[in-house]
């Protein structure tokens, strides 16, 4: 890779051996992609939950926080994705203290070096959306997704340490997405019907996630019918993005880069047709079983518009089996202040924040909670926990509501 | 009799001999393993119930999000990590995976490597040459 001046001084250390270590990683993943040099970043977004680094990823924080040696804080803002755990709801998971600990353990050295906990996957629409051509390294794929695709911003998955080195550095190396020719599109997909609902948005994700097929893949999305809205999208982008490791798409005459297809489609590109009978199909391949154990909204976090929603429907209902809403730690008070909180807890519910479900040793509490047949409105879910142990269900808001109340799940 | 060599236009990490465990599928540390007893526990995936720790596996591309970043090097902390990852296509998660756990990475084949390398074969992966040669 190309360094320039100040690039330089930072690999020969003159800022302290943490931006060093720090643009040695970046440049190894620079060089295994081929980009030719760095490109500055205006914000970055750590994926950092202690579950996916565990003892030994704690330790390497540790390490970097613990250097007194030459600047160790981020030098652009830089914010974390959710953590492992609820601290107020962690005992009730069944998560242990040592999970606990090391949580705490990781947030200090996080603030030590500069970052900003925010705990948040739905950054874009609580923390702050990049603008069209924003240079960011965001981690959590349906933040980048987003980013890119409805935003127009310009973002790789950069994975936690990438993230962190991206803070540190205040750069990252240009490839992938950010570079002009690798925002075209790749594949066309004429859909036939456009959801309503959440889940089914997020299914609709997810069977265009699995035709695009790779990261590299730019899916250009045409017949889709009004304005869809910034909950819809977001559960459509994640689902593409869990089920797919897809990082961008293009919605013809919606998304920024589209307002036509020859903006980013070339005539030759193949066509896919995605049907209602493909997204029900995936739906249905889901519906398992009758019988819940618990049913949990979460994945991406919600919004106040979705716990609003959820509360609507809680009223003078009683729950069976336990029912998890999980949200920021930006919308939560808001909740709270609204009365959505008090509803949904007072049908027998939990709302939970600053975590997300599947990154918060989903196993372990599946284990010491009894967990199994789990129902949610979330695709992107349904398609993590079956690895975790889970039977994993996917439904309406209105249906996963009534299983909670009456322990069975009505097939849709 | 000459090494049967395949060019990868992607590498990284150390050069490794071992077992190659192959499927036409994709791979994602979070979504594909269970990490504490080391084996491949998502029910769809081809290799479902069988071991990863110390294999080459030869898959066909990364899937799922990012937590794999992590995940390399915190199994390689306990040994119960792939000995090394050789895919038709990458993600950067995975590269940045391997980037922090020092785990051999091939990517980026003129053939799917997956038909091409069978499963039970012994192989070299030499990041520093960008081959994988089936010994």
């Amino acid at each position: 890779m190309k360094l320039n001046d100040e690039e330089q001084d930072i690999l020969a250390g003159k800022a302290g051996p943490v931006p060093q270590l720090a643009l040695k990683h970046q440049i190894k993943v620079g060089d295994f992609f081929g980009a030719k040099d760095f490109v500055p970043v205006t914000q970055a977004h750590i994926m950092a939950d202690t579950e996916s680094l565990g003892e030994a990823g704690v330790q390497w924080l540790e390490g970097l926080a613990a250097t007194t040696e030459g600047q160790r804080r981020v030098r652009v803002p830089t914010i974390t994705d959710p953590r492992g755990t609820d601290f107020a709801k962690a005992e009730w998971l069944g998560q242990t203290s040592a999970m606990v600990d090391l949580e705490r353990r990781a947030i200090a050295a996080f603030e030590t070096l500069g970052v900003a906990m925010t705990n948040t996957c739905i950054n874009y629409q609580t923390i702050q959306p990049p603008t069209r051509n924003e240079h960011t390294a965001f981690g959590d794929t349906g933040v980048v997704i987003y980013a890119n695709s409805v935003c127009g911003a310009r973002s790789n998955f950069e994975g936690g340490p990438s993230a962190l080195s991206a803070g540190l550095t205040g750069r990252t190396p240009r490839y992938g997405f950010h570079l002009e020719q690798a925002r075209r599109g790749t594949l066309r997909i004429e859909v036939d019907h456009t959801p309503a609902s959440l889940n089914g948005w997020g299914a609709l994700g997810g069977v265009i996630g699995r035709i695009a097929g790779n990261y590299w893949a730019v899916p250009v999305i045409e017949g889709i019918e009004g304005a869809p809205r910034s909950d819809q999208l977001k559960h459509f982008g994640a689902s593409m993005a869990s089920f797919g490791s897809t990082a961008l798409y293009h919605l013809v005459g919606l998304t920024p880069e589209a307002t036509k297809l020859s903006d980013v489609s070339a005539n030759d590109l193949p066509v896919h047709r995605v049907t209602k009978a493909d997204v029900e199909a995936l739906q249905r391949s889901y519906h398992t079983d009758d019988t819940v154990d618990v049913v949990v909204f979460s994945a991406p976090q919600l919004s106040l518009y979705e716990l609003a929603d959820l509360a609507l429907l809680c009223d003078g209902r009683r729950f069976s089996v336990p029912m998890l809403a999980v949200t920021s730690p930006q919308v939560k008070p808001d909740s709270d202040r609204m009365g959505y909180t008090a509803r949904i807890e007072a049908a027998g519910g939990a709302v939970l924040s600053g975590m997300c479900f599947y990154q918060s040793y989903a196993r372990e509490i599946s284990e010491a909670r009894g967990w199994k047949r789990l129902a949610t409105n979330s695709a992107k879910l349904v398609n993590i926990l079956g690895g975790y142990g889970y039977r994993p269900m996917l439904a309406s808001m209105e249906a996963c509501v009534d299983a909670a109340v009456s322990g069975k799940l009505v097939r849709t | 009799m000459s090494a049967k060599i395949f060019k990868a236009r992607h590498a990284m990490g150390p050069l490794v001999r071992g077992t190659a465990l192959v499927a036409s599928d994709g791979f994602s540390a979070r979504y594909d393993l269970d990490r504490i007893k080391g084996v491949f526990s998502r029910p769809a995936h081809k290799l479902a119930g069988q071991s990863y720790v110390g294999k080459i596996l030869v898959l066909d591309t990364a899937k799922g999000g990012v937590a794999t970043a992590w995940m390399l090097h915190e199994m390689k902390s306990r040994g119960i990590v792939p000995l090394a990852l050789v895919l038709n296509s990458v993600n950067p998660i995975l590269a940045q995976g391997a980037a922090l756990g020092d785990v051999a990475m091939l990517a980026g084949f003129d053939q799917d490597i997956t038909a091409a390398v069978p499963n039970g074969a012994e192989v070299e992966v030499d990041p520093a040459q960008g081959v994988l040669k089936l010994i």
